[in-house]
């Protein structure tokens, strides 16, 4: 059975914690701001938001350096920005202008930088775990010392891929740490209606890795568990499935009336909130003062006004004409078909 | 020059390109010890060793999904999925996936793969193990489409693929790999999306593509004796196309036979008589006539295997339809 992680509650140095807050709550803040945009329908397209698991990608992603890599999901604004992801890029590319992360093409669904190690989210439940998993074949034949950090939720885990790629890695004992973003609902089915296991975590056992348990709102939890499995991966001991257990507070998407779930458990959930559960932490152990505190949510909230005007006002949509671009690496429509370039 | 096997001349390429490129390895089901259920990769595991030649669990999904992040991850994998049938369980991972996300990520990324598979009839193996899926995925922008015929372009274009920066889908036929042919010593690549022409002729042409490519000649030798002068093109690559061949040739006889051995409905060799309506319309004397596999599943069963798949006489008759002698 897998193991629940035990509370951290140790801080570290204020930079790096005011860092860790200043991302959760940059999360917050946009997906605040993406679900008001598309009540106004100022937004078009579909965006799950990560509002209210904030803690899970900000503490794995604290736990990883610069080269390694990962692969999001479709509730991915919260991997992008936890892994260095600017405010303004990520609201153009929602917006689907040509300054967005990819050119307006992908959209919230398909939020990548690659070269900033993130590989991309993906519209189909699972479908970035075999991807996440090959990234780990390649960093274990390069041999960099890289790792992967695979995210997926907990309805990913009943798909054939979770089982498939998790096989492969076992086997392999590749450099990869799973992340199960446990938020109780495949959309609106609860993982006790469908899940022959409690813990995703338990899963882990049959493809002879460690399963873990953590709790998903809490940052430091997270970032220890994580980092934890890191190591390990990265001294060629082989993948971890790690489970965050946590909470969406949004429908799965917009147009979702969450007949699934009470009001008490979503009362519950939000009296756990990440933000305010680090914040609290940071005052209690006094890392950063109230004002201190403020001044980081001050600064989010800036960053957020002009992260909206740059997407909605500053930003060109593509060119009709450029359609077709990047569809081939190397080749270009042309009136007979694909031609070559030069 | 050297006579080779279909299946040598695979081996070849993907050995000579992991010699020149560390990148570049090998996994899927049966491809290590076993040397692949067709023999393609017999030999790798020998040269290059466990690491670069990986067998898998049978995780089609897995297997496509795993070489569409080691691409993104800067390697250059040739992944096998045993049965081009097969490539229904891992179609998510290569054209969801790896056939977009360049596309998805505003040409941030390049998913530099080969997905080795073959098809085909002619075993009697049924309906599971002998379908012609092509058309499929010429209908998924993002992907390449080869389907060498012989074994010269099977590793001319083999090792173009390895090189090639997009997800490739190389599409090898069970009914070759005991062909034989000749292949150079020396090194050679055949650039993606050149037709070639088997034969020339004035009076019609006959367009196929893998196997029925061989058959296409076939026919096109015993119309000669019957005086009828056929052209022959093998396409080798469906996508991209070669539409320019395609259309010389067509303005050249004025009457075209497209063969297959995929089922009628749908055929990827309907956008070929399509783009022939729309360039060269003018120039035909006769109306397009097709030559596919029956839309049928294929039958295990001998004599239906034979009717459900385009044969030789099959092709003759359509050449003499379409040239008013039938």
């Amino acid at each position: 059975m897998a193991m629940l992680k035990a509370a951290v509650g140790k801080t570290g140095p204020k930079e790096e914690m005011a860092l860790l807050l200043k991302q959760m709550m940059s999360i917050r803040a946009f997906e605040d701001k993406v679900f008001e945009l598309l009540a106004r329908a100022v937004l078009k397209g579909a965006s799950h938001v990560y509002a209210g698991e904030e803690a899970v990608a900000v503490g794995a992603m604290a736990a990883i350096g610069k080269k390694d890599l990962i692969t999001s999901t479709h509730r991915g604004h919260g991997h992008c920005v936890a892994r260095g992801g600017v405010l303004k890029l990520m609201l153009a590319e929602l917006c689907g202008k040509e300054t967005g992360y990819c050119r307006g093409r992908g959209g919230s669904m398909h939020i990548a930088d690659v070269h900033a190690g993130n590989l991309g989210a993906t519209g189909i439940v699972a479908g970035n775990i075999p991807v996440g998993t090959g990234a780990a074949l390649a960093c274990k034949m390069k041999k960099e010392g890289q790792v992967v950090l695979c995210f997926f939720g907990d309805g990913a885990s009943n798909n054939g891929t979770f089982h498939e790629s998790l096989n492969m890695a076992g086997v392999w004992k590749l450099p990869i740490v799973y992340i199960c973003e446990n938020n109780l609902y495949g959309m609106s089915v609860a993982v006790k209606r469908c899940c022959t296991v409690e813990n995703i975590a338990d899963r882990a056992s049959a493809y002879d890795m460690d399963g873990v348990i953590v709790d998903g709102q809490h940052v430091l939890d997270v970032q220890a568990t994580v980092a934890e499995a890191v190591e390990k991966a990265r001294a060629g001991k082989g993948p971890t499935l790690v489970e965050a257990k946590t909470y969406r507070y949004r429908g799965h998407s917009s147009s979702d009336p969450r007949v699934y779930r009470t009001k008490e458990e979503e009362k519950y959930w939000q009296e756990r909130d990440p933000i305010k559960i680090f914040r609290q932490l940071l005052a209690e152990k006094k890392v950063m003062t109230e004002k201190e505190l403020d001044a980081v949510q001050a600064e989010v909230d800036a960053e957020m006004v002009a992260a909206e005007n740059f997407a909605l006002n500053e930003s060109p949509y593509p060119a009709p004409e450029a359609l077709f671009d990047d569809v081939y690496a190397g080749w270009r429509q042309g009136k007979y078909g694909l031609e070559k370039l030069a | 020059m050297s006579v080779k096997f279909y299946r040598e001349a695979i081996r070849d390429a993907i050995a000579e390109e992991m010699r020149r490129d560390p990148r570049v390895f090998v996994m899927g089901e049966d491809v290590a010890v076993y040397g692949g259920a067709y023999s393609a990769t017999k030999g790798l595991l020998e040269e290059f060793g466990e690491e670069r030649i990986r067998d898998t669990a049978i995780s089609e999904a897995a297997i496509a999904g795993a070489a569409v992040g080691a691409a993104m991850a800067g390697m250059r994998p040739v992944a096998e999925i045993m049965y081009f049938d097969f490539m229904t369980i891992a179609m998510d991972q290569f054209v969801n996936q790896g056939g977009k996300n360049r596309y998805m990520f505003g040409g941030k990324t390049t998913v530099p793969m080969v997905l080795r598979t073959e098809g085909g009839a002619g075993r009697c193996i049924a309906a599971q193990h002998s379908q012609s899926l092509e058309a499929w995925f010429c209908h998924a922008p993002g992907v390449f489409v080869v389907m060498p015929s012989t074994p010269y372009d099977a590793k001319g274009l083999l090792k173009t693929c390895i090189r090639d920066d997009n997800p490739v889908l190389f599409v090898e036929h069970k009914m070759l790999y005991g062909e034989k042919g000749e292949v150079p010593d020396e090194e050679y690549t055949i650039p993606l999306g050149q037709a070639a022409v088997r034969r020339t002729g004035k009076d019609v042409t006959i367009i196929g593509y893998s196997r029925m490519a061989l058959r296409c000649e076939e026919a096109a030798k015993k119309l000669a004796e019957q005086g009828i002068d056929a052209e022959v093109i093998d396409l080798r690559c469906l996508q991209p196309l070669d539409t320019k061949c395609i259309l010389e040739s067509v303005k050249k006889t004025g009457r075209v036979v497209l063969t297959s051995e995929a089922p009628q409905n749908a055929n990827f060799v309907c956008e070929i008589a399509q783009r022939i309506t729309e360039h060269a319309f003018d120039y035909l004397d006769a109306p397009v006539v097709r030559v596919c596999a029956a839309d049928t599943p294929v039958p295990m069963s001998p004599t239906l295997e034979d009717e459900c798949i385009p044969t030789t006489a099959k092709i003759i008759a359509a050449a003499k339809v379409v040239l008013g002698k039938a």
